[in-house]
């Protein structure tokens, strides 16, 4: 058996074996999906009505609010202009109203603009301030087309609704939301390549440092050479990180099974509709379901699944070299934060630029440039991968990433072989670089 | 005696810092040689670039005729100073890894091992992790695990270290039984005693050079200052003292004895002994007399703060 194979065999029992990895694989999914099930819980939960208290002087407005009134809805309002308008206000915390909309008697319409108030202890949601605005905006419209003598029916029916629907050159219907599916689709893989670098990068450094404070590290670089040790190091340690994910999937895959079966998942509106009702919704909805699910399959699948593996191979093994040659400068994992930054940064770039910039012009300068640079571009590159990427964009991006890998695997190796013979001193940036020189 | 490891000329530099200087040894095949030298004297980092951990800026090492190569780590046994194995992997199965790294067969390895752990009676070790042993039943793990694979050359840095006097027995009794076997064993420590106890050649590095090397009984005959301790019952000190301060240097000795006698060093310069025996007899009964022999550890000091 060669040699690396041997450390790889090591490394992956040695991860294997551990007992908080045993424990992480068989709890985290339990984590995962209880949690899942606890935000679920939580949104089907039915928050309090909130009572408005509504004192209108006008009288235009009180009865618009109270026809919206639900039952079960998030608020309620209440009309309430009888009640004098300061004895409304001190009520506000006795009554619990969540607030008071005042809305004054006013000369002219136009006065509505800007007069009426909304009072209240807490300060009131966006939306729902925004949906206030909006009945009384529209209320003050048909009043306008009123006073104007317009004819408020033709106009109504005069409005028009536009739905532009999305075509390609080559004649095929689209749909649109394709966008998001495909981001989502490149941000889920580009997202575990992220969390598969912090994770497993950060267990190929520990296991550096462990080596070098348990002071074996001497033993067995008189037996194999650094570069040997570094790479069966991360190749055992990737090894037990796809084992892990892989039992995550299946527990999880399982556990969602479990408690569709066990909840019977989305069940409710629909189960009231009367079957006609049903049928018509479901040939609608399978129209739509058809057309998505043909774009899904005319997406790039192959070379969104080769790129995964590519980039994935590429930028797990660019970031781990960085960290096992950080393992091997310092003493200590608190020692490593300096130097873990410079690393975690690039990352969260990519992450960023790719649910920013990618989503809204995924063939832009800000998207194409980093998806070149070998840093950022395993994430980068592989959001952009489902809207189509040129095949010579792809090439240039790949080729720079393993350039870039072989030599800071090779910088690395270097500051790795210096370092795990270093005990005792927190290195400095600088004698990182002196170290390249040995 | 042919030549197991030849050392010719290495340099080796940390940025500005020199840690060799030039260096130059020959280890006898079958010898134990003792590699001496205060705190930070180039001694590691010789023995690093012997292990091919590191790698010399200038020179050569030369192991049983070649030129040193990868392939060579099989032939060579290490004990760093720096003791370490990984404390949750068991015993066995850590011995077994380490020693497939050095180019042994899983079998083979096995072997071994069984052969050692009897040997050291260590059977029920097996299946235990390093961090239930203690710090001495560590120690003869590592030394298992450094000659398991039967090197040529073991390189012991200071291998007595953090073991108790019985263990420390079992591994000098091991060290020399492995001699026998025919293996070459380099030994790098500061326990003068050690050194005059076991080693047959010494080389002495300070400040980045070689000082001395040869063998231990040619270096003290460097090293001798033709000096004798005497012990004498005499009548006539006064006479005696005249006697003898005329030919020779003289200064009091010390050294056990069951008698009240005068005890006293004397330098011969090129006198032969028995001139001092002469001048010794006519004045009074010789109890003691004994050539002065320098230890180990007089040399080192001797040679250091010059």
């Amino acid at each position: 058996m060669s040699i690396i194979s041997l450390i790889i065999k090591r490394e992956f029992i040695a991860k294997v074996r551990n007992k908080s990895f045993i424990v992480m694989t068989f709890l985290s999914p339990l984590l995962f999906v209880g949690l899942a099930a606890f935000v679920g819980y939580l949104s089907t939960m039915k928050a309090d009505t909130k009572r408005i208290a509504i004192h209108d002087e006008s009288g235009l407005f009180a009865q618009e609010f109270t026809a919206i009134n639900q039952k079960n809805g998030e608020y309620k309002y209440l009309d309430l202009s009888v009640i004098d308008l300061k004895f409304l206000k001190d009520s506000i915390t006795n009554e619990n109203y969540e607030g008071l909309l005042y809305i004054p008697k006013v000369e002219s319409t136009k006065d509505f603009e800007n007069k009426i108030q909304f009072i209240s202890n807490n300060s009131p949601s966006i939306s729902f301030i925004e949906k206030v605005q909006e009945v009384i905006a529209d209320k003050l419209t048909k009043t306008n087309f009123i006073q104007a003598k317009l004819d408020t029916l033709a106009i109504a029916k005069a409005k028009a609704n536009v739905n532009i629907s999305l075509s390609k050159a080559s004649g095929e219907e689209s749909v649109k939301g394709l966008n998001e599916i495909k981001i989502g689709i490149g941000g889920a893989f580009g997202y575990l390549i992220m969390m598969f670098i912090i994770i497993y990068g950060n267990m190929v450094m520990r296991s550096v440092i462990e080596e070098k404070t348990s002071r074996i590290v001497e033993i067995i670089i008189s037996s194999v050479k650094p570069f040997q040790l570094m790479m069966g190091k991360i190749i055992g340690t990737a090894l037990a990180g796809l084992l892990q994910f892989f039992i995550w999937a299946l527990i999880g895959l399982s556990l969602m099974f479990a408690a569709s079966l066990f909840f019977g998942v989305d069940v409710g509106p629909t189960a009231k509709l009367s079957p006609e009702l049903l049928q018509a919704a479901q040939q609608e909805m399978t129209g739509t379901a058809q057309m998505y699910i043909k774009e899904l399959w005319n997406l790039p699948i192959a070379s969104i699944l080769i790129g995964f593996v590519i980039y994935f191979i590429g930028g797990y093994f660019l970031y781990s070299s960085f960290y096992a040659a950080i393992g091997a400068a310092v003493d200590n994992q608190t020692d490593s934060q300096q130097f873990l930054l410079p690393i975690i940064m690039p990352l969260m770039l990519s992450v960023y630029v790719g649910f920013f910039t990618v989503i809204n012009d995924p063939h832009g300068t800000v998207a194409v440039v980093f998806s070149m640079i070998p840093l950022t571009s395993p994430i980068v590159m592989l959001m952009r991968i489902p809207f189509g990427v040129p095949l010579w964009q792809i090439a240039i991006s790949v080729t720079l990433l393993f350039g870039t890998f072989f030599s800071v695997v090779w910088f690395a190796a270097k500051i790795y072989r210096i370092g795990i013979l270093m005990y005792g001193k927190k290195p400095t940036w600088g004698e990182l670089y002196k170290w390249l020189k040995y | 005696m042919s030549t197991i490891l030849e050392v010719n000329k290495v340099v080796k530099q940390y940025g500005d810092y020199v840690a060799l200087n030039g260096v130059s040894l020959t280890v006898p095949k079958g010898s134990i040689y003792g590699l001496l030298g205060p705190n930070g004297a180039g001694k590691t980092s010789l023995i690093r670039i012997i292990n091919q951990i590191t790698l010399p800026d200038r020179g050569e090492i030369i192991l049983d005729g070649e030129k040193l190569q990868p392939k060579h780590v099989q032939y060579i046994g290490y004990l760093p100073e720096e003791r370490g194995l990984y404390t949750t992997m068991k015993v066995g199965e850590q011995c077994l890894y380490l020693a497939q790294m050095k180019g042994l067969s899983k079998a083979e390895a096995k072997k071994q091992l069984e052969y050692w752990f009897e040997r050291l009676e260590i059977q029920g070790w097996w299946n235990k992790k390093i961090q239930e042993l203690s710090k001495g039943m560590a120690q003869k793990i590592q030394f298992v695990v450094c000659v398991l694979h039967k090197p040529k050359l073991l390189i012991f840095d200071e291998p007595f270290s953090g073991f108790d006097p019985v263990n420390a027995t079992i591994i000098k009794d091991e060290i020399l039984a492995l001699r026998e076997e025919g293996a070459t064993i380099i030994f790098s420590t500061h326990r003068m005693e050690s050194v005059e106890e076991l080693c047959d050649h010494i080389a002495l590095i300070h400040k980045s050079n070689k000082l001395i090397e040869g063998k231990l009984s040619d270096v003290k005959r460097q090293f001798k200052t033709n000096s004798y301790e005497v012990g004498i019952l005499s009548d006539n000190v006064e006479g005696l003292m005249y006697d003898i301060t005329q030919k020779f240097t003289v200064t009091p000795a010390n050294f056990k004895s069951l008698n009240n006698e005068l005890k006293l060093e004397i330098q011969l310069g090129s006198a032969l002994p028995n001139e001092l025996l002469q001048v010794l007899t006519q004045r009074g009964q010789v109890t003691h007399f004994v050539e002065k022999i320098p230890s180990v550890n007089d040399i080192f000091i001797q040679t250091v703060s010059k």
